[in-house]
């Protein structure tokens, strides 16, 4: 007998942690070829580039950035073990990123030592400048003589520098410091949203209190639910007496305010954030397979 | 007084209960399948405009394949037939067409690019080169807008399918399935122009 309460317990749990997953299930996608992480404007992975021009690069890709905004990025790799190289190019710029979010003006170069290919990826804000016709005879003629005779370092030179000069000056650089970052983006409207909310609910609570009580209900669940955050069914419905219990709360705080004489509301913008030096990471570009490939 | 108490909760319930069903869910998801066929409209559109230079450089050169340009210029009058906008996603029969027209061009394409090798000076053409460039890089604009819209078309119906959006769907708003990009018959190496 007490297996069977145990057999039918671990079902239980299945059930439940299989409800869970329903509820909450992330889709994870399996790839080909596995996109390596960046560590700088320069990724060498293959070690085709020495360390005295990987530093060279890595400076001019950054002064480049720092007054026109626009990002370079190089990666090398070894083989790309069977798989297409338009297909890894594409991965990589959609799992990095390159470039600023709304400007789109990001280009990877990449380069596949085995397979001696070359590919100019670029981002949809600068295909007007660099085009698929003009990054194919950066890769023909600029690039692929220098990988023939075996001179990288002056491959990759000449390549971005013929790279930098298409895309000078179609994008300019913000203030210093004032670059948007991934997930650095502030979101005022949001708290200007909660405290709008916890006012309403204070306020209707003054008036009658079972309706502050309702509205903390609703309001704060709906507040989760609008801020996107990740979500599920159980959790708004755990919020609703929370919310309730707020509401019911709120009023005795806002008659406190009140009699204390108005509320400090918190304010000042964040500090300058990212100095200048160094490198920050990539912004959120787009890409739309823009771009050439050529072999040597 | 107290039908304004009624009234604000029922309305904010109402928010709550839409956005909570789905139903704004589906329709980011219906309006990114519309911009991601823009996408693949765009691409097609571009390739489709520079097949007039294409035809009229190889023509100088390839003197005796008075066919295959034919086949490109008579695949690409097809193609400029087509209906275009949402209407095409909106029925699966104006989609295989498109599809149909498309992949006719493609293989044209891709017979006069074999056709092609046969003539050196055209091969050291740079106006060719350049022209071939930006064939390729059209290729990979529509093969990328394609995986786009197809992984568009999969979220947007694995959205109108799980629960509790299914029910939002079939009550409320009633959108069909869409159709993905399926495969080139006799294309299955991707719609890729080799040089």
């Amino acid at each position: 007998m007490g297996s069977i309460a145990q057999y039918l317990r671990r079902w239980r749990r299945a059930a439940s942690l299989l409800l869970v997953a329903c509820i909450i299930g992330p889709v994870s996608l399996a790839l080909a070829l596995d996109v390596p992480p960046y560590k700088g404007y320069v990724n060498d992975y293959a070690d085709m580039i020495s360390a005295q021009e990987e530093v060279k690069l890595e400076r001019a890709l950054q002064s480049f950035e720092l007054t026109d905004s626009t990002q370079v990025a190089i990666l090398t790799i070894a083989s790309l073990e069977g798989d297409s190289l338009e297909d890894f190019s594409i991965r990589t710029v959609d799992q990095w990123r390159i470039g600023q979010k709304g400007r789109d003006n990001g280009v990877l170069l990449l380069v596949s030592k085995d397979d001696r290919k070359i590919r100019i990826e670029v981002g949809r804000g600068l295909e007007p400048v660099l085009t698929d016709l003009l990054s194919g005879r950066i890769v023909d003629s600029v690039i692929s003589p220098y990988f023939k005779r075996g001179s990288f370092d002056q491959g990759f030179e000449a390549g971005v520098a013929a790279i930098v000069q298409a895309t000078r000056g179609e994008f300019k650089a913000d203030r210093r410091g004032n670059r948007v970052r991934r997930g650095d983006e502030p979101p005022p409207l949001l708290f200007q949203f909660l405290f709008f909310g916890l006012f309403l609910v204070a306020f209707l609570g003054r008036i009658w209190r079972p309706l502050g009580v309702i509205g903390g209900a609703v309001l704060f669940p709906l507040a989760f639910l609008f801020g996107l955050l990740p979500f599920s069914f159980l959790l708004l419905l755990l919020l609703i007496p929370a919310g309730a219990f707020g509401g019911w709360l709120l009023p005795f705080f806002l008659a406190g305010m009140l009699r204390g004489g108005g509320m400090g509301y918190y304010g000042g913008g964040h500090g300058g954030g990212f100095g200048g030096g160094g490198f920050g990471g990539f912004g959120g570009g787009s890409f739309g397979g823009g771009g050439a490939s050529g072999s040597w | 007084m107290k039908r304004i108490a009624l009234f604000i909760p029922v309305f904010l319930l109402l928010c709550l209960g839409l956005s909570g069903c789905g139903y704004n869910t589906i329709q980011q998801n219906d309006e990114t399948v519309i911009a991601a066929w823009g996408d693949v409209e765009a691409a097609y559109q571009r390739r489709a405009d520079l097949i007039p230079n294409l035809v009229e450089v190889v023509k100088g050169y390839a003197t005796h394949e008075k066919e295959t340009l034919t086949a490109v210029t008579e695949a690409r009058a097809k193609v400029g037939q087509l209906k275009l906008g949402s209407d095409v996603i909106n029925s699966p029969e104006a989609l295989a067409q498109f599809q149909s027209a498309q992949g006719g061009l493609t293989s044209a394409l891709s017979r006069l690019m074999v056709v092609v090798e046969q003539y050196p000076d055209l091969k050291a053409n740079q106006n060719f080169r350049d022209l071939q460039h930006q064939l390729e890089g059209t290729e990979n604009r529509i093969n990328v807008a394609r995986v786009r819209y197809n992984e568009a078309v999969r979220v947007f119906n694995t959205s109108i399918r799980t629960f509790p959006n299914n029910l939002t769907n079939n009550f409320l708003l009633k959108l069909p399935r869409r159709e993905p990009f399926k495969a080139e018959a006799g294309a299955e190496t991707a719609p890729k122009v080799k040089f």
